[in-house]
């Protein structure tokens, strides 16, 4: 076997197993915690909201938009392609955040 | 009753059993209920319910505030807001000099669920009075816009958030500031919404009493915690021209006020919990104020306020529902 090929092979699985990671966000006195992540394409992210207020989220362009998200209640969206995502709560806008989606993580 | 889709039949009034009853916005905080009266053609807010109706004329028209009910909220910092707002029904229901109307600016629930609004609309009908009026707030537009809100209050039987209409006098207009959400930014009324009120006010002489309902204050008073509306200059350069205009928020919990020109504007306090001051120094986020069981009914109340047109001052009394 070629070195090329067992490297094609390599990167391969590294990106499988960057496929199946997970990450979490804490929203807590109205914020998101940590405010800005950067995770790898496939990866699922989940919110848990720890405040006594719901919280919800959407972004300006609609890309993923969740329901109310009350007290101990969490939201996962799996991002699937590269980019900025700034997503903001939309019961209390002043709360802002962004995923970083990118393959080189 | 009828059900939430009779719609075409003066939307603003349920039908009851036993008498009309019209649902609309109960602003405000926990236990919190305020009467106004019409002096002169001057909206008077007289305070507590259980004093200020007597300073009342007998033919006076008088109509109460009420705000921020969040049906469904069950946490620490109120977990019987059903049991507060029981409380503010039976005084009203007890004033020597029956309300006209009842006004509730936003927030009717907490989580814009079905049985939410299924819930308050029932509870609405043990206020003994023909006519209930609300507004949205945003905990009322969760998940699907207006749509369920609408569902159960939709007072003129057009669909939408924003309707006007006229009792003894004054011309009310409800408003709904809790759907053009931005990132970043406070909340606005819209263009769409702004152009109905020029063209609902065409109609309206500049010496009629305008009273307005917005949910979110409609002026600025803590930027950082979306305490304010972005397009409210836009809405006050319309009502500036009017002789006596008063506008009335809820979604802050608690009791401010200000004066431009002729419009006075007042948030309301909560039926259900405390919230706490614009910025307030170790608290740093808007979420609900917990304190003992036994301080709770201290810190909802009625509260009294004079509005003068042609005057600038305004006279206020707070009064707790826990009161001697």
């Amino acid at each position: 076997m070629k070195i090329s090929t067992l490297f094609f092979i390599a990167v391969f699985l590294g990106g499988q197993a960057s496929a199946n990671e997970t990450s979490t966000i804490t929203i807590q006195k109205f914020a998101f915690a940590p405010k800005e992540i950067t995770v790898a394409p496939g990866t699922k992210v989940t919110w848990v909201n720890k405040d006594e207020t719901p919280h919800a989220l959407g972004t300006s362009d609609k890309s993923f938009a969740s329901k109310a998200i009350d007290t101990d209640d969490t939201y996962e969206y799996t991002f699937v392609k590269e980019g900025d995502f700034s997503y903001f709560c939309t019961l209390h806008p002043f709360m802002t955040g962004v995923i970083h989606v990118h393959a080189g993580k | 009753m009828k059900t939430p889709k009779d719609k075409e039949q003066t939307p603003i009034v349920l039908e009851n059993a036993n008498r009309r009853q019209a649902l609309g916005c109960i602003a405000g905080w926990a236990g919190a209920a305020v009467v106004w009266t019409m002096v002169g053609g001057v909206p008077r807010a007289l305070g507590s319910t259980r004093s200020g109706v007597e300073a009342a004329g007998k033919n006076a028209f008088t109509f109460v505030q009420i705000s921020d009910t969040h049906i469904g909220f069950h946490k620490e910092a109120n977990p019987d807001v059903v049991g507060s707002y029981r409380k503010a029904a039976a005084e009203i229901n007890a004033l020597p000099h029956k309300p006209a109307l009842v006004l509730h600016t936003g927030d009717v629930t907490h989580l814009s669920k079905p049985e939410e609004f299924g819930q308050a609309r029932e509870l609405f009908t043990e206020i003994h009075i023909d006519r209930v009026h609300t507004i949205p707030g945003e905990h009322d537009a969760i998940d699907d816009g207006l749509t369920g809100y609408l569902k159960f209050f939709d007072h003129d039987g057009k669909n939408r958030g924003w309707y006007s209409f006229n009792q003894n006098g004054v011309h009310f207009i409800g408003l709904s500031n809790v759907l053009n959400f931005k990132m970043g930014t406070m909340t606005s009324i819209g263009d769409e919404q702004l152009a109905w009120v020029k063209q609902d006010l065409a109609g309206v002489s500049k010496s009629t009493p305008i009273v307005v309902m917005g949910h979110i204050p409609l002026w600025t008073i803590y930027a950082p915690w979306g305490w304010g509306t972005a397009d409210s200059d836009q809405l006050m350069a319309i009502l500036k021209p009017y002789g006596s205009v008063t506008v009335l928020n809820g979604h802050i919990h608690q009791v401010l006020q200000k004066v431009e020109g002729n419009v006075a504007l007042h948030t309301a306090m909560s039926l259900a919990y405390p919230l706490p001051t614009p910025g307030q120094e170790g608290v740093g986020e808007p979420g609900p104020v917990k304190v003992p069981a036994e301080q709770l009914g201290k810190m909802i109340g009625t509260r009294e306020i004079t509005v003068v047109r042609g005057k600038h001052e305004l006279a206020m009394i707070d009064t707790p529902i826990d009161h001697a």
